[in-house]
């Protein structure tokens, strides 16, 4: 007779605990860094001989995770609609092109060139994604291989690359030692997006566009405006990701972002952010991007190659799709 | 009397309305290569058979890219990795073929056809059983195969024998009419037209148009889907070997241009992405079309990069254009 209850309770509780770590996968996510980083310190211990969780890893790791934090920024609010943007990776390319063309003229119009870029690119895709209804997969693509053809053009012709002081300082300095630069326009963006997406209306609107696009006409929301702001958005947030790349690496080439577009689907995936939109947020993604960044480590200090990498990316992103379809039920 | 004459009268416009509807946009785009063929010819320095051989060589991969993407949008899907599975076939045939015989390389390439058949065949399963949408599965087979493709080989090298790479770049006999022209034609009828008119064509129609409907007139509704992937890989095969044959070398980043060129083919030869409308003769004569203009772009001395921006951009139009008259269309 006491068996009965317990066998009935713990299905009941595995049930809710089940639905507990659904709802909330950052927890998860947390648990998964926290054996990613292990795993790291144990191969850097056994390879190098130097333990990888000290003060200086940890700050690199944001370091160079901060680029990528914000491509994915751009790429969780566009996935939210249910759309997506494969022309992050250049555009951020284009944006850290034109800072560099500009940054003789002024720090300011540096910045604000290579801002320029990203808000025009983004705004084109958001003309032909939201008023156009061009699948945006395709329209992506297309302003991707534009972008790319005029990049070779333009960025084959001499002339002098000189990044704005304040961007290399942003990308690559650190204060107090540990602290990198870049980390506090993370932690604005990531406070301004967190916030933004729970209590702004346009917020909400993200959500219900991805979640049922014609529930929310119906309710009155105008589909094409959420659209051409979401990709514009997407746009400088790209942008900002290429000046931080820039600002690092302090010379732009053409195949300077060309990684991020791959990693800022996986970690806008693997951050719990559903593909199909209108369900996640940007908590996840930061634990996304903090994931891949230390996964890279990983596979670096692990010799792997290009395509090895590219393998692993593209079946992370298939597979972990289908155990997020299939936990919160959403066929 | 007059009854059964406007009843014959309305059956006759019926029946050439019907004819319009379906095989109008077609015929159009078969005009609109004719049209381009003098304005080609006039800019063309060189013989009829050479310039005829030009066109039919470079457009020969695209002509088999846009039917693999044909067979599947019309299944109701899209196949985003059909530009990096070509590429992976690229390498592969470069790589072994460049010791082998003739009789050896066409064995190989049937021995490729089966495994690209079964790739596909592998992507739709993924996509039947997982329910993922054909989109996410694709974008993550996308970088899967590329990085396959850097595995197989890092740098361009391999070759192919001499008669092989003839299937692609002669004529037949001392006539006019290119190979890769028959290549493509004996490939149509031989694999799609038998099919077509037969059980497993019209469920893909079926399936395409209305995968409710075919599932309730008992048509196995997750067989034909992974059919269709079958189908296009085989095509994606022919594609890739088609660039090993033309271009007599592997390139892993051989294939990037034809995953997105293949949608606009696709778009361009009037297969609605929505599934269930088209055939493959628009197609063909779309990536037809799609190969003229550039050609004649860089006959009038443009910028090969400039191309590349003017292509991009036709194929974002072609998809507005397109989007804006099916939904015109079906209000």
């Amino acid at each position: 007779m006491t068996a009965a209850p317990e066998a009935l309770a713990r299905p009941g509780r595995l049930r809710a605990a089940q639905q507990f770590l659904a709802d909330n996968p950052v927890i998860v996510l947390v648990g998964v860094l926290a054996v990613l980083f292990i795993v790291t310190d144990i191969v850097n211990r056994r390879d190098i001989g130097e333990p990888f969780i000290t003060w200086n890893q940890l700050s690199t790791t944001l370091l160079v995770a901060a680029p990528l934090g914000m491509i994915a920024a751009g790429q969780t609010l566009v996935m939210l609609t249910g759309g997506i943007d494969l022309s992050v990776a250049l555009t951020a390319t284009a944006a850290a092109f034109a800072t560099s063309w500009q940054g003789g003229n002024g720090e300011v119009q540096g910045v604000a060139a290579g801002l320029a870029v990203g808000l025009g690119i983004g705004l084109v895709n958001g003309i032909g994604v939201g008023i156009f209804r061009v699948n945006p997969l395709i329209m992506t693509l297309g302003t991707s291989s534009v972008t790319f053809g005029l990049l070779s053009i333009y960025a084959g012709k001499p002339f002098e690359k000189i990044v704005p002081e304040i961007v290399s300082t942003l990308g690559s300095d650190r204060f107090f030692d540990y602290l990198p630069a870049n980390l506090l326009l993370w932690v604005a963006v990531a406070a301004i997006l967190i916030l933004g997406l729970r209590y702004t209306g346009y917020g909400r609107m993200l959500y219900a566009v991805g979640d049922n696009p014609v529930a929310a006409r119906l309710a009155g929301v105008r589909l094409w405006q959420v659209r051409v702001v979401v990709y514009a958005l997407c746009g400088v947030f790209s942008a900002l990701g290429g000046l931080l790349l820039v600002g690092f690496t302090a010379n732009p080439d053409l195949g300077l972002a060309t990684p991020y577009l791959l990693q800022s689907v996986a970690a806008v995936v693997i951050g719990g952010t559903s593909i199909f939109g209108g369900w996640g947020g940007y908590s996840g993604t930061i634990v996304g991007v903090l994931i891949l960044t230390v996964l890279g480590s990983l596979l670096t200090l692990l010799d792997a190659e290009e395509w090895q990498r590219q393998v692993i990316y593209g079946s992370i992103i298939i597979v972990l799709t289908a155990i997020y379809a299939r936990v919160s039920g959403t066929d | 009397m007059s009854a059964p004459a406007a009843a014959i009268a309305f059956r006759g416009t019926a029946a050439w309305r019907r004819n319009l509807r379906l095989h109008g946009w077609t015929v159009a785009v078969w005009l609109v290569l004719l049209a381009l063929v003098p304005y080609w010819r006039s800019l063309s320095q060189q013989d009829l058979e050479f310039d005829l051989q030009a066109v039919a060589i470079d457009a020969l991969p695209l002509c088999f890219a846009a039917m693999a993407q044909a067979v599947i949008v019309i299944s109701g899907g899209i196949d985003l990795s059909i530009g990096s599975m070509m590429g992976v076939v690229n390498v592969l045939s470069a790589k072994h073929m460049i010791g082998m015989s003739f009789r050896e390389a066409l064995a190989f390439s049937l021995l490729i056809l089966v495994l690209t058949a079964l790739a596909g065949a592998f992507t739709g399963l993924i996509i039947t059983l997982s329910r993922i949408p054909d989109i996410v599965v694709t974008l993550g087979m996308l970088f899967v195969w590329q990085g396959v493709a850097l595995w197989i080989m890092e740098i361009p090298g391999g070759g192919a024998p001499l008669q092989y790479s003839d299937l692609a770049l002669g004529s037949v006999g001392s006539t006019l009419i290119p190979n890769a022209l028959v290549v493509v034609l004996v490939a149509f009828a031989l694999v799609w037209l038998p099919l077509r008119w037969l059980r497993p064509g019209l469920a893909i129609y079926a399936v395409g148009s209305n995968r409710t409907a075919a599932y309730l007139s008992g048509i196995g509704v997750a067989r034909t889907r992974v059919g269709a992937y079958m189908l296009g890989g085989v095509f994606t095969g022919l594609g890739g070997l088609a660039l090993t044959a033309s271009s007599g070398i592997g390139d892993p980043n051989a294939g990037v241009t034809y995953t997105l060129n293949s949608v606009a083919a696709v778009v361009l030869g009037g297969v609605a992405l929505v599934g269930g409308v088209g055939g493959l003769i628009g197609p063909i004569a779309a990536a037809l079309v799609l190969t003229m203009s550039k050609i004649i772009l860089l006959l009038r001395g443009t910028d090969p990069n400039y191309a590349n921006v003017y292509q991009g951009a036709l194929i974002i139009f072609v998809v507005v254009i397109g989007g804006l008259l099916a939904r015109k269309t079906r209000s």
